[in-house]
């Protein structure tokens, strides 16, 4: 079967049924690995047990950045080709996105605290991933005000491809300007500036959220499509009665 | 030393990361559940996907009889 044949709701609900047990077990071992070699690391020499808090912060930020870039595929899927599925994958991708990027604002907060002294400043990375959040929240709620669903999509992904501008700043905020945020320490040129040993869990964390992210867009998909059928159903007992 | 002196700070934040991924894995099931009924009730009361197209064709072809 091709890709482009889970295209069709009635398959992606096949296929979804099958495919979500299964994601949600090797999620769930995925963390299980993920939060013990995150607690069995070493402490940093500088930042001692709080590193600790970049196994959650760091994928959080990372999935939230994920999740514009899903919805900005899928905003192109709405605006060129119509397709009813990228306006599901779309919908169904702004609160779990939203939900990672809250959680990475949250986290990097109580991390700032002991190592910066404060919960929050103004700078480049900080402000630009607050709105990323306030992007989501604008998304959502134009979702909801909009009652017919492709016109929503149409002003849902006009909107995605606008906020798409902020994922770059966001990268290379701290490239850009100067900010209180550390720099770029991961995916860098010239190989990461984190030990292995911290390096190694903060990877398979990673990949455990990121099961998890798509668990839970696949999940939420076949929720959206459930609320299309129910949708277009009493419609049709509507103007079938009247 | 350091551990306990921000112990606080890690807790905290394990806890909200449990508490979001928490109500993700909460919403979704939930919603599941909540279309599912739905579905299930426009079935009970004899609407399903045929059903309502042969209603809305029957509906046209008697507005095309009645034209």
């Amino acid at each position: 079967m091709a890709l482009a044949d889970f295209a069709n709701p009635s398959r992606f609900l096949t296929f979804a049924n099958r495919a979500i047990p299964w994601l949600g077990g090797v999620t769930l071992i995925a963390f299980a690995f993920g939060l013990n070699q995150a607690m069995v690391a070493p402490d940093d020499y500088q930042q001692g047990a709080t590193v600790k808090i970049m196994f959650l912060h760091v994928p959080s930020a990372w999935l939230g950045m994920l999740g514009w870039g899903v919805m900005t595929i899928a905003a192109l899927g709405t605006l060129v080709w119509r397709h009813p599925l990228a306006d599901v994958a779309a919908k169904a991708a702004a609160p779990i996105g939203a939900a990672f990027t809250f959680l990475c604002l949250v986290t990097g907060s109580l991390w700032g605290r002991p190592e910066w002294g404060t919960y929050w400043v103004w700078d480049a990375r900080l402000t630009s991933e607050l709105v990323l959040f306030l992007l989501y929240l604008g998304v959502i709620a134009l979702w909801r005000t909009v009652e017919d669903p492709s016109r929503a999509a149409r002003a849902a992904a006009i909107l995605t491809l606008v906020g798409a501008i902020d994922l770059p700043i966001i990268k290379f905020s701290v490239d850009w300007w100067n900010t209180l945020h550390q720099g770029t320490s991961v995916f860098r040129l010239g190989g990461s500036t984190i030990y292995p040993t911290i390096l190694i869990p903060l990877f398979i964390m990673a990949v455990a959220f990121t099961l998890l992210f798509v668990t839970l867009h696949v999940a939420a998909m076949r929720n959206e499509i459930l609320r299309r059928r129910v949708r277009t159903l009493r419609l049709m007992q509507a103007s079938a009665a009247s | 030393m350091e551990a306990t002196n921000h112990i606080g700070f890690i807790v905290a934040a394990y806890a909200a990361a449990f508490a979001v991924v928490g109500v993700l894995i909460a919403w979704v099931m939930l919603d599941y559940r909540a279309q599912r009924r739905k579905l299930a009730d426009l079935e009970l009361r004899g609407i399903t996907r045929r059903s309502a197209t042969m209603r809305s064709e029957r509906t046209m072809e008697q507005a095309k009889e009645e034209a």
